[in-house]
């Protein structure tokens, strides 16, 4: 176990070099810059800032860097380069480290993505049983016509859908930012729905599978009653598909949607990360990218260790 | 629609029980509501098994064998439903039982082994969870005991390395492991009947004969009684007391093993054990198969069921059902030759 471990964490920060690498380059490919946009610039301060951030540098040595550090003519920062977790400073918003932003945005858009992933597994892994066991019934059709819908809408319908009616129609929730508890429930609720609809959707398929199993039929012929069945026996075979889609699903939330925080208000990560891109922002966008590749892969390897507790046959090598 | 249906047993006048029976089916007759109609599994099904004895039944795929016995645990599987008939075990009017009544009686009264050990046992949990379930949810012991009865059914059980296997997976065990833990688990709480669903199919012959032995050991230590359902006529010759053949959801030939195997008086008995190989002739012959394929029990045929296939079909057999013979006190047979054999000695007498 231990071995797999370090295997993956070798395996890890090399996925990590790798999309680094390949996000410096894209991102410079791509035509403009930080301080292209601001015409009120003259030439020659252009040329300064260029200067001074390292811009009128080959791009190789730019990406040395970037990679293993120094830098400094007066706070033209990059010191300890990313080999030694310093992410340089922002272009854009002068004066922040760009881990500073990601420190302070990211635990906003955890905070939503959090509760929208318990959402959606606590309301998408009954609901998907719930259908199962109904199959062909009412329950299962109205449950299939939720889950189509959930998939089908895009979210910034979900979002506008729910913001006119609560917060227009209704005027009983907040309709941006995140200054009460009430404010969390419309955003919480956008984020959730896509995940929610997927993992019913996929419940629902796997219980279905486990459900005509011989071992379900030997736990009930051992006398078991249908609860015991189903929540011990049952459960745990269904779940694995759901674990599965956990991984990704749990980094993507975490990290934010940009539409939903653009819609609601919320200074998350998510928002920060495509106005960097817009912006041009280029160490913004480095470290964002990083940081979110580095949650994918540990929550990935999580996802996997998970697996290996819930099913026994699971070898991890 | 179930409180017509209760309405319906209470005015009907139920058959009882016979008191030094364990199994008693009347009439039974169970259908499966599919998509494309009602497919008649089971039609006037009557069997019954006394205390410690074993009932082979014998039959092709879709006679009904597992679905009699099945029914009797309450375990028919949607969209399946009992029509009519009167059920009795041990005591209980299975009619009238309530799925807790079921929850309470499987797996403490009755148990079942499954054909394909394979897929039976729950790949997510120990060897030892799986065992102990059972004898925690019908017994008072706690945890240590439960643990204690586990070990001491694997050792009844012939596994080696008991203390072992409590604690491993079922994909750690082979097939024919996994058929004894299956029928560990059966024999958890000593039930009075064991329903073996062909037990012995999934595995190949060497172990076939181990797990065979090793039941009628069990049933002599523990003197319970055992249906063994499967369609292959070796295995029910050397270990049954008593024989039912069935044919599209009837019972068409029922006796003790010796009148099924020296007196087979319904065709379709004939004809499945003309088919078994023969290893002691010196010739090579071919085996004799019976022609013709199984019933479509969606439209079932008017007269015998097995009369399209039948070699010796006369007219009768296409138009009526015939009725059981009786040959001796505990040989039954349907057939119409039967009664042809019958009425051509009564009209020889009378002359």
């Amino acid at each position: 176990m231990l071995k797999y471990i370090i295997k993956r964490v070798i395996l890890a920060i090399l996925t990590i070099w790798l999309v680094a690498t390949l996000t410096f380059f894209l991102m410079h490919a791509v035509p403009g810059g930080p301080f292209v946009a601001e015409k009120s610039i003259s030439p020659q301060a252009i040329e300064a800032l260029n200067k001074k951030f390292g811009m009128d540098k080959s791009l190789p040595e730019q990406y040395m860097t970037y990679m293993f550090g120094s830098r400094n003519e007066e706070t033209g920062k990059i010191e300890g380069g990313v080999i030694r977790g310093d992410f340089s400073l922002s272009l854009k918003q002068r004066g922040f480290t760009v881990s500073r932003i990601i420190t302070t945005k990211f635990p906003v858009s955890a905070k939503v993505g959090g509760l929208a992933i318990l959402l959606a597994l606590v309301v998408g892994i009954p609901l998907g049983s719930i259908a199962a066991l109904n199959r062909g019934k009412w329950a299962d059709n109205v449950i299939l016509v939720f889950t189509t819908c959930g998939i089908a809408f895009p979210s910034f319908v979900v979002c506008t859908v729910t913001m006119y009616l609560f917060s227009m129609k209704l005027g009983i929730l907040p309709s941006g930012g995140l200054d009460l508890g009430t404010s969390y429930i419309l955003p919480v609720f956008s984020l959730a729905f896509y995940p929610m609809a997927y993992i019913t959707r996929l419940m629902r398929s796997s219980m279905l599978d486990v459900v005509g199993q011989d071992y379900m039929r030997t736990a009930k012929a051992k006398g078991l009653s249908q609860s015991v069945c189903l929540f011990k026996h049952a459960l745990r075979n269904a779940i694995l598909p759901v674990v599965t889609y956990l991984g990704p699903m749990i980094a993507g939330t975490l990290s934010g949607s940009f539409i939903v925080e653009k819609i609601f208000r919320i200074p998350g990560l998510g928002g920060q990360f495509v106005s960097s891109i817009t912006n041009r922002d280029y160490t913004v966008i480095m470290g964002t990218t990083i940081f979110y590749a580095a949650l994918v892969i540990v929550m990935i390897l999580l996802v996997d260790i998970l697996y290996k507790l819930i099913d026994p046959r699971i070898e991890l090598k | 629609m179930k409180k017509k249906q209760n309405k319906e047993t209470e005015a009907r006048e139920i058959i009882s029980a016979k008191p030094d029976r364990l199994v008693d089916i009347y009439h039974e007759r169970l259908s499966f509501f599919t998509p494309a109609g009602e497919v008649k599994a089971l039609n006037d099904v009557s069997l019954s098994v006394k205390p410690g004895e074993i009932l082979g039944i014998v039959g092709e795929s879709g006679s009904g064998k597992s679905v009699t016995a099945y029914s009797l645990m309450g375990l028919t599987a949607y969209p399946g439903k009992l029509l009519g008939g009167d059920l009795w075990f041990n005591g209980h009017y299975v009619n009238d039982m309530t799925e807790r009544d079921f929850c309470k009686m499987r797996g403490n009264e009755v148990s079942i082994i499954f054909q394909d050990p394979m897929t039976s046992l729950n790949p997510v949990y120990t060897i030892g969870n799986q065992i102990e379930e059972v004898i925690r949810l019908h017994t008072d012991k706690n945890r240590k005991q439960a643990k204690a009865r586990a070990l001491e059914l694997l050792e009844l059980v012939g596994i080696n390395e008991p203390e072992k296997r409590l604690k491993q997976y079922p994909h750690e065990l082979s097939g024919g492991m996994r058929q004894r833990v299956m029928i560990a688990i059966g024999l958890a709480c000593e039930p009075k009947l064991l329903i073996a669903d062909e037990p012995t199919t999934a595995l190949d012959v060497t172990i076939q004969a181990q797990i065979l032995e090793l039941m009628m050991d069990l049933k002599k230590k523990l003197d319970m009684a055992i249906i063994l359902i499967t369609h292959d006529l070796g295995v029910v010759a050397g270990t049954c007391d008593r024989i039912a053949v069935m044919y599209a959801g009837q019972i068409v030939e029922s006796g003790t093993t010796e009148e099924i195997f020296y007196h087979p008086s319904h065709e379709y008995t004939k004809g499945l054990i003309a088919s078994i190989p023969k290893l002691h002739e010196e010739e090579h012959t071919r085996l004799v198969p019976i022609e013709g394929t199984p019933v479509d029990l969606l439209n079932p045929p008017k007269g015998c069921p097995f009369a399209p296939r039948c070699v010796n079909c006369m007219k009768v057999c296409l138009d009526r059902q015939p009725a059981f013979t009786e040959i001796s006190d505990t040989h039954i047979s349907k057939c119409w030759l039967l009664d042809k054999a019958k009425w051509e000695a009564e009209r020889k007498a009378e002359n």
